[in-house]
């Protein structure tokens, strides 16, 4: 029945604009202080907030809805709460989902249990590092926020894994934590079409034709849209432990959502449990930085967002590394049993990739000390974050603890280390699009789909948003395969393989990662953008620009030559290798340890190229023979990779399937071979065995429609011939 | 036998019958009747293969068994079944993976781990391409297993040509008589050699000649010495090295020239029971054209094993090892080994010019794919395509 309204919901959006402005205009002349008190940007959310949904035409079309129901009249007193989108939860992958989704046109409202803790960094003051930066990259160059948002808050910026080569690069921020709360939050208010409402959301509302209707709320009020994203972060029946004690919640300070997940329990959905962990909060004012080694940000400022308009910069602060020590082992070691995981009292599995002080110490036995870093967590809070150092200790003991750091001999504890549980839903009930295989217009994403990190949950939150959105716009989703993106190969990994921890992002989860570069991010991911509806104008020429200038560059460094003289005198010096006369900058380029700035140096260099364009140039030029045979590689797996597999697929019948392997295809329902050859537990001979039965049955298929074919021309040809014909065939 | 301890790896019953094909009708017709059906061609080995029992080379092995024609072939197909060549390349991918993930570890933990010892790694990865060289080695011999050597024997007329095919084949199979140029076309005989086939060709003695017939034989000859795998240069140890035979070496070593082959020679210095006084000395002069110099006889037979001996030896064919079967590559796996050894080869040079370690990973993702396609744990569309080609499905 939703399916037959939905060009309606799309006309009535575009009716509404109209009504709006005189209403906005009129909020605008008659209370121009608020106005005064806020950046321009920031008028659009008020109107959102006074002017909720109450006047939509969309009555009648609920009248028409729910004719089906048995309650409309009670519908038709109170005002009617009817979306396109609705998103559950104001994180990193909310935001991301609720921001897509309206840029998109869709009406989009975003629950969230406290309005003042948008976008929170509840760990790390950081975005970006080894393979989230990438997806950091690809998000902005889709039309997501949190690239820009972080390079506009930054405290430090450093480039890691500058020598292990250009795939592996990571940009690193460390950021303010209240600023970057505050700014994605403005964000978020002054974006049309986007509604915010405090509320718990405790149940799912679903159709007769597995299709969610919409959300109910503890408080018992109905929220309605074709297209519900979950994005319930740790909160979800969260519960937080120091030591032995234990509070339900989803974050120190912020009570947890109970209810949900037994709704979707009782829907059929698998969930189970998972934990994380975020280390001490110490005052900076008690470390004593002299005998630490500071950690400066860079001298030349990286940037994620591809749009230069973000590209402002700021003063730095820095970090400083401190190391664990003996004391520091010793007491871990001595008091093991009083931590929730060795204590046997919290079961539930936290990240290997970020890992508590004391799983470094129990796994890593002959490593006598660890990196710790300290970061500021703002410019205007005492507050430092020590990085690596999360614990599960009882509070008594976590002072002690830190003071075994050398620095931290007299500091003083802010907030104490605590561990958080909280369930999570086994992503292999999402498909690539992040909807639920089992209802449709439900979308997870974030750590509810079993990941770990702002990043992660940025870009599931975006993927979603923009399905959400076409979702309810009866509009196809959009699926990003493995090969194009990190984005594409965390959603992948999730829905594919049956993970049983936090999920975090390494570079090395990609197979293709020569192809899948931050320089690249834009020329990737950015014409999928502007085709979604992501990228305005001013972006596109930008982008369009760029590549222009790119390949004008590649194609001039390919034309000039060189002979002798101090630049190839150089380049002989510089890469032990002989410059033969003639030589092109684009051959020079190619040899070992030759950087464009050499170019530069000498006066070979393109001034009207951008740092940044500087670096695709090189990168493109120099690593050539690599990408593109990467690129064949690529080429010669995804014929097989992406050959689909029918949905109807009984597994169970293929008895040249292992047992686990029709068990877990059976459960996890790959869509492509590529997909199966990742699900856990299933080996290399059951691809064998399955491509052999696909390969099988279309040969059936083609050799029937032959016979069929065979048989019906003689029936053509001549009629009374076609029995016998018929028969010989036969 | 049940599963998984059967040939296929499911559950099979084998029905043991009186030696008799009446009996062994009956019994069969007695099973389709109760609903059995027949194999289809190469179905237990493919069943053994999907099940995991076999890797694809061993399957492949088991068909080249089949259609063995010599014990050396068989031998081959057996050593190849029992899984030398598939532990070799299991192993070999197997090691390429786990530089992969050691590389990967430092990519994304780099911290946590110990620096790669690039020296170490140069080795480890020298051994690699070592054991592919010597993989690749065993082509040769697959090839001659399976399509066997050609030997040209050539020389001027009247040396003994044909009398030494028929004494190697202990045949009649060539014409010989006392008058030069009685051979005027090429005459084959096969004979086996260390179980490898071998097909002699006698052809017609080279010479200037104004007979038509001749002349055309003539070309035949050199056509057949081109096409050979080893030509044996016969003299007679009566006329010793003449004039003719210089001319005829120099033509031939022309016609090699300007096709680019170099075919092995072996001198055979017939008819040395007539010339007992016949001394090697004298052929020192245009010794450096041959590999090898061997004195035979073709009436008595004499030096014939000493032939064969330098037929392997010119081959590079050593004598099979004692006790050790061996296994040899098909053409399939030979072109997967040579992009194995080829991104083994590149990723040194990478090392070895210092480039980020991220690179590294390409080539070695490279040689394990290569590697994974010859066992068949990485499919693609070529595997397919033999897969169906050597066995019978879907029909």
């Amino acid at each position: 029945m939703l399916l037959r309204l939905r060009p309606m919901t799309a006309a009535t959006t575009t009716v509404v604009r109209p009504h709006l402005s005189p209403r906005l205009s009129f909020f605008f002349h008659s209370s121009p202080s608020i106005l005064s008190s806020s950046p321009i940007a920031n008028f659009r959310p008020h109107r959102r907030r006074i002017f909720p949904s109450r006047w939509s035409p969309r009555r009648s079309l609920t009248t028409a809805a729910s004719s089906a129901g048995q309650d409309w009249k009670d519908h038709a007193e109170t005002i009617e709460e009817r979306y396109d989108v609705i998103v559950v939860g104001g994180g990193h992958a909310g935001c991301e989902a609720a921001l897509a989704s309206a840029r998109l046109g869709a009406r989009t409202l975003l629950l969230t249990l406290n309005i003042d803790r948008i976008a929170w960094q509840p760990c790390n003051p950081a975005v970006g590092g080894p393979a989230k930066s990438q997806l950091v990259h690809e998000v902005d160059a889709l039309g997501g926020e949190i690239g820009k948002i972080a390079d506009r808050c930054y405290l430090q910026k450093r480039i890691l894994n500058l020598s292990k080569g250009p795939a592996v690069r990571a940009l690193r921020a460390q950021t303010d934590k209240r600023e970057y709360a505050m700014e994605m939050k403005k964000v978020v208010e002054s974006t049309s079409n986007l509604f915010i409402r405090e509320a718990m959301v405790t149940e799912i509302l679903v159709g007769k034709n597995d299709n969610v209707e919409g959300v109910q709320t503890f408080f018992g009020m109905n929220f309605y849209a074709p297209s519900i994203v979950l994005t319930t972060g740790t909160f979800m029946s969260g519960k937080i432990w120091v030591g032995r004690t234990s509070m339900p919640a989803g974050r120190a300070g912020e009570s947890a959502s109970q209810g949900l997940t037994e709704s979707l329990q009782h829907l059929g959905f698998e969930t189970d449990r998972l934990k994380t962990g975020t280390p001490a909060r110490v005052d900076y004012r008690s470390v004593d930085f002299s005998g630490l080694e500071p950690q400066h940000g860079d001298e030349e400022v990286s940037w994620f967002s591809f749009d230069p308009e973000y590209h402002i910069e700021r003063e730095q602060m820095c970090c400083y590394l401190t190391r664990t020590t003996k004391d520091t082992h010793q007491l871990i070691r001595d008091n093991l049993h009083e931590t929730p995981t060795y204590g046997g009292w919290v079961e539930a599995k936290g990240p290997r990739y970020c890992p508590s002080i004391e799983d470094k110490i129990v796994r890593f036995q002959d490593k006598d000390s660890h990196q710790i870093f300290l970061e500021p967590e703002g410019r205007n809070v005492p507050e430092l974050y020590v990085q690596g150092f999360s614990t599960g200790l009882p509070e008594r003991l976590q002072l002690a603890l830190l003071r075994t750091l050398p620095g931290l001999e007299n500091c003083l504890m802010l907030r104490p280390a605590y561990a958080v549980e909280y369930d999570y839903l086994p992503a292999h009930q999402c498909s690539r699009s992040l909807m639920t295989k089992k209802f449709e217009g439900l979308f997870f994403s974030g750590q509810i789909n079993g990941t770990t990190g702002y990043e992660e949950a940025a870009a599931q939150g975006l993927i979603s948003g923009i399905n959400a959105a076409r979702h309810s716009y009866g509009k196809s989703v959009i699926i990003l395969e493995r090969e194009s993106c990190f984005i594409g190969t965390l959603i992948d990994d999730l829905v594919t393989k049956d993970l049983r921890e936090p999920y975090r992002m390494l570079t090395s989860r990609s197979e293709y990662r020569i192809l899948l570069r931050a320089d690249n991010a834009d020329s990737r991911l950015t014409p999928l953008g502007r085709e979604i509806g992501l990228i305005d104008d001013r972006r596109w020429n930008l982008y369009q620009s760029k590549q222009a200038h790119i390949l004008e560059e590649k194609e001039r460094l390919k034309a000039v030559r060189v002979s002798g003289g101090d630049f190839a005198a150089e380049v002989s010096r510089l890469s032990g290798q002989p410059v033969k006369d003639s030589s092109s900058l684009e051959s020079l380029l190619k040899k070992p340890h030759i950087q464009y700035k050499v170019l530069d140096k000498h006066g070979y260099g393109n001034k009207l190229l951008s740092r940044i364009e500087k670096e695709c140039v090189e990168i493109d030029i120099k690593y050539e023979g690599f990408i593109a045979r990467q690129r064949s590689q690529l080429q010669q797996i995804l014929n097989q990779q992406h050959r689909r597999l029918p949905e109807d697929l009984d597994y169970h019948s293929m008895r040249t399937l292992s047992l686990e392997a029709r068990e877990k295809l059976s459960k996890v329902r790959p869509q492509t071979i590529g997909q199966a050859s990742r699900v856990g537990g299933v080996n290399p001979a059951d691809i064998t065995a399955l491509l052999i039965y696909l390969e099988a049955s279309c040969r059936k298929s083609t050799e029937k429609k032959r016979q069929e074919l065979l048989r019906s021309i003689p029936t053509e040809a001549d009629g009374t011939g076609s029995s016998l014909a018929t028969a010989a065939q036969a | 036998m049940l599963a998984p301890r059967s040939y296929t790896r499911e559950d099979v019953v084998e029905l043991q019958c009186h030696g008799n094909d009446v009996c062994l009708r009956r019994v069969l017709g007695a099973c389709l009747e109760a609903g059995a059906r027949l194999a289809e061609p190469g179905e237990f080995t493919l069943r053994a293969f999907l099940n995991g029992r076999l890797d694809l080379s061993q399957a492949e092995n088991i068909g080249r068994l089949i259609s063995a024609k010599s014990v050396a072939a068989a031998d081959s197909a057996l050593a190849g079944i029992q899984g030398g060549f598939s532990y070799l390349v299991k192993s070999l991918r197997k090691q390429c993976i786990e530089l992969i993930s050691e590389i990967e570890a430092r990519l994304d933990f780099d911290d946590e781990l110990p620096p790669l010892d690039s020296n170490m790694l140069i080795n480890l990865i020298d051994d690699m391409w070592h054991d592919v060289r010597q993989a690749l080695d065993t082509a040769n011999y697959d090839k001659l297993l399976q399509s066997g050597l050609q030997i040209a024997i050539i020389g001027r007329p009247n040396v003994g040509k044909s009398s030494l095919l028929n004494a190697w084949s202990k045949s009649d199979r060539a014409i010989v008589t006392e008058i030069a140029g009685t051979t005027r076309d090429v005459v084959e005989a096969n004979v086996t050699v260390q179980g490898i086939p071998v097909t002699l060709l006698d052809t017609a003695g080279i010479r200037e000649t104004d007979d038509i017939v001749e002349k055309i034989g003539v070309q035949r000859s050199e056509a057949a010495a081109l096409a050979a795998d080893v030509i044996i240069m016969t003299i007679s140890a009566v006329d010793g090295w003449t004039e003719d035979d210089t001319k005829l070496v120099e033509h031939i070593w022309k016609n090699q020239k300007s096709t680019g082959s170099a075919i092995p020679m072996i001198l055979a210095i017939n008819k040395i029971d007539c010339a007992p006084y016949f001394s090697v000395q004298t052929f020192e002069a245009v010794g450096n054209s041959f590999t090898k110099h061997v004195q035979t006889c073709a009436v008595t037979g004499k030096g014939i094993p000493e032939l064969e001996r330098a037929v392997l030896d010119v081959r590079g064919l050593d004598p099979i090892p004692a006790g050790g079967r061996r296994w040899t590559v098909n053409q399939r796996q030979f072109e997967q080994l040579l992009r194995t050894q080829e991104a083994l080869s590149r990723l040194k040079s990478s090392i070895n010019e210092e480039l980020p370690m991220d690179f590294w990973t390409i080539d070695l993702r490279e040689a394990a794919l290569a590697l994974g396609e010859i066992s068949g744990e990485d499919i693609s569309e070529e595997i397919l395509s033999t897969i169906f080609g050597k066995f019978c499905i879907g029909k």
